[in-house]
């Protein structure tokens, strides 16, 4: 048997945007969002939404003779979900068409194997549950971040259930072996490897549209050829690379769409190659032989190691204070803060810090916000001091935010009262109050019984005048609990609010607080 | 290859980095085996002849009555005089001739500069444009009377006698652009001095710019030909001795450094504001203006008014050892310029191991990769990059190491061996132009 297989990494970062230090303690949030927002959509048009028009087509044409495989970053999703819904619809249609095997990558595209098997594999937990809920699979594949594999790594993904993995075929582990087979870790031979064929995937990926290759200009036909010039024992060529390669690595204008919609028909008229997804071929196939990979590889670079992310002592210095925070992080019962947790570990951030690039390197260029390595590493460092203040914050006090720019009366009047309620309260006795509430005799009072955390989950998408509406006349002590827990935007919003008191009614009263009280509810049960 | 070079002033007695940049390069172009006839205005008899032979124009006489460079000469007769004429001035000259001379002067020449002999003060006082003049006139009859195979003038100053040169020698003449009318005196240039540097590059065969910024501007502000404009960067002196300062800081903070003029070039103010951005974060900082200059009063006063004077200090005029010893106690380097065609002193400065924050409006921010790189005017980042660099101990681990790495990498030698080059272009071109008179 001879098969292709096919797998596009899609992946987009949450971009941070220039955040100077004198914004550390003052402004948390930190992702530069009208860029992403801007990014993502040109990407979906330029590559994501025809690309996936074209193989929808494709398998419409073929049927199950064409198959390919996808991962897709938790992170990316997410700003899928937020920006151009309709990509992750046209990636449901594909899986709808069962020729599409996703694969299961940590949920914001870190390098977490590399620090913390714990939360390594909480995060590809969160990634594998998102692909079930999205594309109704169970992830049997696992491809890493950029590729990256060592032997112990292999161990991890085998004991949480997967059986194939997928990685670079370096030289490093392979030496005169050739990635055309199935291979398998060394220490868990259950675990099989696929390994990439970088020579004839970088011919699509890299080299495609440029002139000064002496192959260009490619077409399918040459590719063909050269699949059929490859030893007739090998079984498999695995091409991996970047779904952005199709239209925005490789415009449009350079026939890479015409390549791809012609691939097929060419190999399957010329050759006797079929196109397999990862699953199914560690099924087909035979293993030959163990890889070793005692340091870890990945595909990226002539070196094919990780010094692209952790090449330099700006790199190791950024990784290391930002997986310093990983256990107060886990105490932190505050959604923002495990957003950001997540956001902040994506591998993007690193590789922007790369200095290996001076002399080439566009690929680090590719959307690179930054003019300096230097800069993204300053960039990063007073994001995580933000962030290491604010999980610090949220575990020495939970009632306390750091002060506002200018400490208006309200806002210390308010500081001092939590201060007073917390010397008041037994933070216990509110622990064995919460487990009484139920759903149906819920009151507005109850929000003191509620966890802080909660409370902001509750009115965080409230917006500040039904806020401020709703609290006309409450205790003082329920009042101080939802102001200090709206988060200090929302706060000062709240105290330039100009509100006419004489024209709000009753009836105003307690349709506000029923809004809230149905976010009550519906936390609750 | 045999060079006669023009400059203006040649260590010791230098005032600022012309001498300096002058001195390096001789040196390299000598490693390389050219010889250099070094012309300066005035000798004072204990300048460095290790290298070169230094012929003092003072000491040489003219005949007046062959006057070839007489129809040249009324182009500049008459010339007023700002304050700001010169490159890489240093700070206590500057301060003289502000004083000396706020007013601008008319010079109508007497006939001293064609007596036979003259002597120059070489200095960049008021009787300037007398100098560069009488200056030309003594090139004339040094071009006539030495044999050599090309001409090499440094900066505008010594333009006039690099084509008095040629015109006498017919030997191609090089230009070398240490800074232009733009950079000293931003938009208000002097229209004679930017006369004589366009007329300097039109007359010349290859010009040198000392930047790729500085390249640009001669090509789009005097419509120089860019076939004839090559870029060759300057490099700085490396040896040991730069390193024997051991300064023990008498306090805890850390301490960030402006070094040069106080004037509207240098960008003294933005280092101000962003020094107040960063001490309402950190009050662990003292911040050092070191350097004199018109805007010196105004900075001080707005320090005030800042409410920052308890960590922002001025120390005014700073000798040479007093720099190095500042730059021992340095955490961080500020050259935060509005327009500065190369800039030397960051590399002083790495070459003391003191990480840089440099503006990207200066020639040196193209040769360097250790350096953070602003916008003059973009205080936030200027502020950010001082942060960053005081509390993000692996950057500024970083760029203590490696920075001190590349500026030892930045050597005289390379740069005279593109200096050759340009030579030798310049020669080529040349004896093309008498081979096409010869054929017409």
């Amino acid at each position: 048997m001879k098969a292709i297989c096919f797998y596009f990494q899609v992946h987009q970062p949450n971009r941070l945007k220039t955040y100077r230090f004198f914004d550390i303690g003052k402004d948390h949030h930190y992702y530069d969002d009208l860029q992403n927002k801007y990014i993502i959509k040109r990407v979906a048009e330029k590559c994501y939404l025809p690309t996936n028009n074209l193989i929808l087509n494709l398998i419409k044409e073929y049927g199950t003779s064409f198959k390919i495989s996808f991962s897709i970053s938790g992170v990316a999703i997410e700003q899928f979900e937020k920006y151009v819904p309709e990509v992750l619809e046209s990636f449901k249609q594909l899986a709808e068409t069962g020729c599409v095997e996703f694969l299961c990558e940590t949920y914001s595209h870190s390098l977490a194997c590399l620090k913390s098997k714990e939360e390594f594999e909480r995060q590809v937990n969160m990634h594998r549950n998102k692909i079930k809920e999205l594309f109704n699979q169970d992830p049997k594949t696992f491809r890493n971040t950029e590729l990256i594999y060592y032997d112990t790594l292999g161990v991890w993904v085998a004991d949480m259930g997967f059986e194939t993995m997928l990685t670079e075929g370096a030289k490093q582990v392979l030496a005169w072996r050739s990635p055309g087979y199935l291979y398998t870790n060394c220490i868990n031979p259950k675990l099989k490897l696929l390994l990439k064929n970088y020579r004839l995937s970088d011919d699509i990926a890299f080299r495609f549209s440029q002139r000064e290759w002496d192959q260009w200009p490619l077409t399918t036909e040459k590719y063909v050829d050269w699949l059929n010039a490859l030893d007739p024992n090998e079984e498999v060529v695995n091409l991996f690379m970047d779904y952005e390669t199709f239209g925005e690595h490789q415009w449009a204008e350079t026939g890479i769409f015409d390549f791809m919609r012609y691939l097929p028909a060419c190999v399957f008229s010329n050759s006797p190659y079929t196109f397999k997804t990862p699953s199914e071929l560690s099924k087909l196939l035979q293993p030959v032989g163990y890889i070793y990979a005692n340091n870890p590889i990945s595909w990226a670079d002539e070196e094919r190691d990780i010094t692209a992310w952790l090449g330099n002592k700006l790199q190791q210095d950024a990784f290391d204070s930002l997986y310093e925070l990983e256990n107060k992080v886990k105490n932190c019962d505050d959604l923002d803060i495990q957003k950001d947790w997540l956001y902040l570990q994506t591998s993007d951030h690193f590789y922007y810090m790369c200095t290996k690039w001076f002399s080439d390197g566009d690929v680090h260029k590719y959307f690179n916000p930054y003019g300096s390595p230097y800069e993204a590493f300053i960039n990063y460092m007073n994001v995580l001091s933000d962030f290491e203040l604010r999980v610090n914050n949220i575990l020495n006090t939970k009632y306390t935010y750091p002060p506002l720019n200018n400490n208006s009366y309200n806002n210390n009047e308010i500081i001092n009262n939590m201060e007073k309620n917390k010397k008041k309260k037994n933070p216990q006795r509110v622990m064995k109050q919460r487990t009484k509430i139920k759903s149906k005799d819920i009151q507005f009072s109850d929000l003191l019984n509620i966890s802080l955390a909660n409370i902001r989950k509750i009115i965080g998408p409230i917006d500040v005048e039904t806020i401020a509406i709703a609290i006309i006349g409450v205790e003082d002590e329920i009042k101080d609990v939802i102001l200090s827990n709206m988060g200090m935007r929302k706060l000062a919003i709240y105290e330039k609010l100009d509100i006419d008191y004489s024209q709000i009614k009753q009836s105003d009263i307690i349709k506000a607080r029923k809004i809230i009280l149905e976010r009550m509810k519906k936390l609750i049960s | 290859m045999k060079v006669l070079m023009f400059g203006w002033e040649f260590p010791p007695h230098i005032t600022g980095g012309l001498g300096t940049a002058c001195f390096g390069l001789t040196k390299g172009l000598l490693h390389q085996g050219v010889e250099v006839i070094f012309v300066v205005p005035k000798a004072y008899g204990d300048e460095s002849q290790e290298t070169v032979k230094l012929i003092n124009a003072s000491n040489i006489s003219i005949d007046i009555r062959k006057r070839i460079t007489q129809k040249y000469l009324k182009n500049i007769t008459y010339i007023e005089i700002a304050s700001n004429l010169v490159p890489y001035i240093g700070i206590e000259p500057f301060e003289k001739i502000i004083n000396s001379e706020t007013k601008t002067i008319k010079h109508n020449f007497d006939e001293s500069i064609f007596r036979e002999k003259f002597e120059f003060s070489g200095q960049y006082g008021p009787n300037l444009m007398k100098e560069v003049v009488r200056y030309a006139l003594v090139a004339s009859s040094i071009a006539e009377t030495t044999d050599f195979d090309i001409i090499h003038a440094h900066d505008w100053l010594t333009y006039p006698a690099g084509i008095a040169a040629k015109k006498i020698s017919g030997k191609p003449l090089v230009v070398h652009m240490h800074a232009t009318e733009f950079d000293r005196s931003g938009e208000n240039i002097n229209q004679n001095v930017y006369d004589i540097e366009r007329k300097g590059m039109q007359e010349a065969d290859m010009v040198i710019a000392v930047s790729n910024y500085t390249r640009n501007i001669i090509i789009e502000r005097y419509g120089i030909n860019p076939d004839k404009v090559i870029t060759v960067y300057n490099a700085v002196e490396y040896d040991e001795t730069y390193f024997k300062y051991r300064e023990e800081k008498s306090f805890p903070e850390k301490v960030v450094t402006f070094l040069g003029r106080v004037t509207y070039q240098k960008g003294p103010d933005y280092f101000v504001e962003a020094a107040n951005k960063v001490l309402q974060v950190d009050k662990n900082v003292r911040f050092v203006m070191a350097g004199s200059g018109d805007m010196l009063i105004r900075m001080i006063n707005r320090v005030a008014e800042l409410s920052i004077s308890s960590n922002f200090h001025f120390t005014g005029f700073l000798n040479e050892e007093e720099v190095n010893r500042l730059f021992a106690i340095s955490d961080v380097y500020v050259m935060p310029s509005v327009s500065e065609p190369f800039g030397i002193s960051p590399l002083e400065a790495m070459r003391s191991s003191v990480p840089v924050v440099i503006s990207k409006q200066s020639g040196v921010a193209e040769i360097l990769q250790h350096a953070l790189k602003i916008d003059f005017w973009d205080i936030d980042a200027m502020a950010d990059s001082i942060y960053g660099l005081l509390h993000y101990n692996a950057l500024s681990e970083m760029f203590r190491k490696e920075g001190k790495k590349e500026v030892e990498r930045l050597k005289w030698k390379s740069s005279a061996r593109k200096v050759i080059e340009v030579y030798e272009k310049a020669l080529a071109l040349s004896t093309k132009n008498i081979k096409m008179k010869k054929i017409s």
